[in-house]
């Protein structure tokens, strides 16, 4: 479909402090004991799009993924990871790697993007249009029952309006205006030139941008050679194409000019009259009108573009793992209410234990719970809505509620952990109580110890 | 026999064989006055078609009748009428062979004209059927010769003169020929079992039935063709039929038949849910759900590896209804399938006819998943397979790619830019100061007649009748009063109040079909009517390429649903007494595309051959449509 897909798995994001790692990129975060970014490699190839690249910010990260992409894909996938230096950001990234774009559409994905929606719907709507950019936002995802949403970390990531504020055509087909919540301080501007193309606009506080986006090869390339200090497709890309739309500086008819001076004056008059009849036939979308002017006759053609979304559907599952409090509600989620991309059997209890995990007597999993291979739970543990990762000895009278518990972690006995992270490699020594705390790897909580909100790294 | 004459003259069946002095048909000569005088009452220039003769009939029939000496059973029936109107029939040849009043210039001439003569006295002698395999190629004209020699069958070559002739036999000769029809049928049933053994004596009566039976196959065929019924294939086909059936539509596929829609469904591309309440007359036609096969085909995007970027971008538009009227559909399908020629490279060991072949109509299928396709959009795949069949051995792939490319441009440039042009031409010569226009919807070709009629300084009134849902005239509407038109908007149902100022209609059509039906936006039939009612002239403007053979009396064998939910849902109000429609058991919408408007109610059809009265579209489909001639 001359598609090339560009996953962004970035790198060690400072939000999700102390949870990543140099040994555990962003990316390698596990969402029900299996890395993040496979959520997005298997939605890539669910669609059929097998040539990924695959770009990831500093080198050593880089062999991380690169390893972790070769053993679990090897056959699957052709994937080729591309790294690049540290802080560049997106649209640095992909400057970076622009050689290596060759399609007539690029496909953008962010790789911290947990969804089941398909890709293939974008890149439709993209096609359709004719845009020059097509982003994919999603209805805010629900958030669990309020008690277990208050449970994470939330005082610390509570932004009232961190979401973006989009305008809309009615038609809920094109992007008007975009602005990240952050950005947003009393009023927003509006271009008149727009909002008088298109007669009304929808502006919607409610949509989350997924970081998916397509765009038009030349158009992206153009705009990164362009504007060199852009640093963000997000920030700085996404907002300068909607900005210009109705003027657009951007060359997107270079091809057809040339055409038009090879051949005759008849024939190309022809050429004029049969664009004519193409446009006036379709419901022209207001980019249309406005190129032609308000009497049809336009003194020279207005250069337009077309910025388009993708909204998908409520009853779709979409976030993205971008906070702390992201990382526990996709966590839950996954194993909860959107199961059906984890991709896991769930067993008669709604629960997933491995059948290497060992139980001890009277231990209870609660439903929406995930047990990794080859861990070990006492006797008289209660799990609930929790996922434990692999190898993890876990002592007596344990009470894990609400909390995720990576890999090749050493809890002693009578611990009480609820609403926590806690990363690999942890120990908790006997009688620890952990409250929406995040730990990260290769701490040791000292005995009898007690947190609340905290977070706690190795120094 | 004089008296039976102008009873010769409007049989629909003697029309289509096409017995008649090959010269300049009465028709086109007509067409002179009946354009400069559109006005005229639409019946009274309804001349009866019938004395266009079909070309390649008339043309075989002079080239080969010379030769052909068919003398057996002669005096057995040698009916003087017959030999009169073959006399009349074939001026220039009859006098060469008189010796023997033949009947053999029938419809089947093609091949009794290069029999030898020496085979034929030789296989008389013999008298048997045992030549039938010695002569495989000719064996069907052997067989007639053989059966004519038994005696009983004698029938058999009556009966294949019988349709030129019908009319002019009286009434016992007639009634002898239907008892030989009747015999024959026999024959052909009680000779159905042992078909396959050709060389065996018993089966020449079998085989004998098979070019009886055909001929008239032949000639109700093309008018059937519309009503799906299409004769199957037979073995002892000759070139010419063959090629007059690959013309022909295949067997229209019947949505009420639910073996068959089950099997489409496999093979299709999308997941198509039915839509519910489908009403009943209508089921024979393909209706899904817009919604979800919109949905469906979007989240596949990247599985549909097989379908060219470009055709699936066109079929996506055609889905959405992006691309709405069939010159403008047929022209994105076109310009689509050229950049899958482009694109296209055949693989080795394959030819690039057959493998080009085969991935247009991949691509066609798909595009029929999206939309059904519209009797433009055919006409130019057609045109277009014709061409890649024609691409030889010889030519190496890139100049056989380009010269498919270019093709298709003319097709394109020729067939539509240019033939608007021509028309635009024509019809504004009917647009005179004072009049009141009206037109329907909205038609690309209407619009570039008052355009074109505006810069003329023409000083015209339009009216533009519109009708939910898709309320195209608004779009004509609004270019229109961009332009400083002075205009006046109104819907359907007001239409025949506003007809008493009107003094012109123009309307644009999907397709013209060969007994002057106009195949249109459904409303169209309506606009005729009531203008016809009150005497007001009605244009319709259409490109030749939109014609087509077929013949259509209703519109609903052959018609295409929307979306029910368009109808059922008014825009701009929140709540529809409609919305939940689907549950409603008792309840089913109908949202038809086309409906026909018989020709009796069309006063000229305005075509870039000229202007035309509806009867004579045939004229145009047999002389410029077939071939698909570029201008």
């Amino acid at each position: 479909m001359d598609f090339q897909v560009v996953v962004l798995a970035g790198g060690s994001s400072k939000k999700l402090l102390p949870l990543v790692s140099k040994d555990v990129p962003k990316s390698l975060l596990p969402v029900a004991n299996r890395p993040v970014l496979s959520y997005v490699l298997e939605l890539l190839e669910q669609s059929n799009l097998k040539d990924l690249i695959v770009v990831v910010e500093g080198e050593d990260t880089d062999g991380l993924i690169e390893n972790w992409i070769s053993e679990a894909y090897v056959d699957r996938l052709h994937v080729q990871v591309a790294a690049v230096p540290e802080e560049v950001g997106t649209a640095g990234a992909l400057r970076a790697i622009t050689h290596h774009l060759t399609a007539s559409d690029i496909l953008v994905v962010s790789g911290d993007l947990v969804c089941d929606i398909s890709p293939g719907a974008v890149a439709a709507a993209h096609r359709r249009h004719d845009a020059v950019v097509t982003a994919m936002f999603c209805s805010v995802p629900v958030t669990g029952p309020p008690e277990s949403g208050s449970s994470g970390g939330k005082d610390k990531t509570k932004k009232p309006g961190c979401y973006n504020i989009v305008g809309l055509d009615l038609t809920e087909q094109f992007l008007l205006y975009i602005a990240a919540g952050m950005e947003v301080e009393k009023d927003i501007k509006v271009q008149k030139s727009i909002l008088s193309a298109v007669g009304k606009m929808e502006i919607r506080a409610d949509l989350m941008d997924a970081h998916l986006y397509a765009f038009k090869r030349s158009v992206l390339q153009e705009v990164l050679n362009q504007k060199q200090t852009f640093r963000s497709l997000k920030q700085d890309v996404l907002p300068y194409l909607v900005k210009t739309q109705l003027r657009s500086e951007i060359l997107l008819n270079g091809a057809q000019a040339e055409e038009n001076g090879n051949e005759k004056d008849a024939f190309s008059n022809n050429k004029v009259m049969l664009s004519q009849l193409l446009a006036n036939a379709s419901t022209p979308s207001f980019h249309e009108l406005y190129a032609l002017g308000p009497n049809g006759f336009a003194p020279a053609e207005r250069k337009i573009h077309k910025c388009c979304v993708y909204l998908a559907s409520k009853s779709k599952y979409c976030a993205r793992l971008n906070s702390i409090q992201a990382f526990s509600d996709i966590n839950r989620d996954v194993i909860g209410d959107a199961s059906h991309i984890s991709g896991c059997s769930f067993s008669v209890h709604n629960n997933v234990i491995h059948p290497s995990a060992v139980l001890g007597s009277k231990t209870t999993v609660g439903p929406q719970c995930m047990l990794g291979e080859g861990s070990q739970m006492g006797d008289k543990c209660s799990v609930k809505r929790s996922v434990i990762g692999r190898h993890c000895r876990i002592g007596s009278n344990v009470k894990v509620v609400n909390s995720v518990i990576m890999n090749h972690v050493t809890i002693g006995d009578g611990c009480s952990i609820q609403g926590s992270v806690i990363s690999s490699n942890v120990q908790l020594q006997e009688r620890a109580v952990l409250k929406d705390c995040q730990i990260g790897a290769g701490f040791v909580v000292t005995a009898g110890s007690e947190y609340k909100g905290e977070s706690l790294a190795r120094k | 026999m004089d008296p039976r004459r102008p009873s010769r003259v409007i049989d629909p069946k003697v029309r289509k064989v096409g017995f008649f002095t090959p010269g300049p048909p009465p028709d086109r000569t007509r067409s002179g006055p009946a354009t400069t005088t559109p006005t005229q009452s639409p019946i009274s220039n309804s001349l009866s078609p019938v004395m266009i003769p079909p070309a390649r009939h008339a043309s075989d029939n002079l080239s080969r009748a010379v030769g052909v000496p068919v003398p057996v059973a002669s005096q057995l029936h040698a009916h003087p009428p017959v030999d009169s109107l073959q006399v009349e029939s074939y001026t220039p040849s009859d006098s060469v062979f008189t010796a023997s009043p033949t009947r053999s210039p029938s419809s089947r001439i093609g091949l009794d004209g290069e029999f030898s003569e020496d085979s034929i006295n030789w296989m008389k002698r013999s008298n048997s059927g045992r030549f039938a395999p010695a002569l495989p190629d000719m064996k069907q004209s052997i067989e007639t010769l053989i059966d004519e020699s038994k005696g009983d069958v004698v029938e058999e070559p009556l009966q294949k003169n019988s349709k030129p002739l019908k009319a002019k036999t009286t009434k016992a000769e007639r009634r002898a020929l239907q008892e030989a029809q009747r015999a024959a049928k026999a024959t052909a049933k009680v000779a159905e079992g042992n078909k396959s053994g050709a060389t065996s004596g018993m089966s020449a009566p079998a085989q004998t039935s098979k070019p009886v039976k055909q001929p008239n196959q032949k000639k109700t065929g093309p008018p059937l063709a519309s009503s799906t019924i299409v004769p199957e294939k037979k073995g002892g086909d000759k070139p010419p039929e063959k090629d007059r059936k690959k013309d022909m539509p295949p067997p229209r596929m019947q949505f009420d038949d639910k073996s068959r829609v089950e099997k489409a469904k496999k093979r299709s591309v999308t997941k198509q849910t039915e839509a519910r309440n489908r009403v009943e007359l209508f089921k024979h036609l393909p209706q899904y759900e817009r919604g979800n096969q919109l949905f469906d085909l979007e989240s596949k995007f990247f599985q549909l590896d097989h379908v060219h970027p470009a055709v699936y971008k066109v079929g996506l538009q055609f889905l959405a209804g992006d691309i709405m009227w069939s010159n403008t559909r047929c022209i994105a399908m076109l310009q689509a399938l050229q950049k899958v020629i482009e694109d296209y490279s055949s693989p080795p060991e394959k030819t690039l006819a057959r493998d080009l072949t085969a991935k247009i109509n991949s691509s066609v299928s798909f595009l029929i998943e999206c939309r059904p396709l519209s009797i433009s959009m055919g006409n130019a795949i057609r045109f277009l397979k014709a061409r890649i069949a024609k691409i030889t051995l010889a030519q190496t792939e890139s100049e056989a790619k380009t010269s498919l490319c270019s093709d298709i441009d003319r097709y394109i440039n020729e067939k539509i830019v240019l033939a608007d042009k021509v028309i635009v031409r024509h019809a504004v010569t009917k647009i005179r100061d004072g009049d009141v226009l009206l037109t329907y919807g909205s038609s690309s070709l209407v619009e570039m007649i008052l355009l074109h009629a505006h810069e003329l300084r023409r000083q015209f009134r339009v009216v533009v009748v519109d009708s939910r849902p898709n309320l195209e005239g608004q779009q004509l509407l609004r270019r229109l009063i961009e332009k400083g038109f002075s205009c006046t908007y109104t819907h359907i149902n007001a239409i025949s109040y506003i007809m008493h100022e009107v003094t012109r209609i123009f309307l644009g059509a999907a397709s013209v079909l060969s007994n002057g039906t106009i195949y249109s936006t459904v409303g169209t039939a309506c606009i005729a009517m009531v203008a016809h009612a009150h005497h007001v002239p009605v244009l319709v403007c259409c490109e030749s390429y939109k014609f087509h053979e077929r013949v259509q009396l209703d519109s609903i064998c052959s018609n295409e649903l929307g979306d029910p939910d368009a109808i059922a849902k008014v825009p701009g109000r929140t709540n529809n007494c409609l919305d939940d429609w689907a549950g409603k058991e008792n309840l089913q919408l109908l949202n038809l595309a086309y409906d026909v408007t018989p020709s009796d109610y069309v006063s000229m059809i305005v075509t870039e051959y000229g202007m035309i009265p509806p009867t004579s579209v045939p004229v145009i489909v047999r002389e410029y449509g077939r071939e698909h001639l570029l201008i």
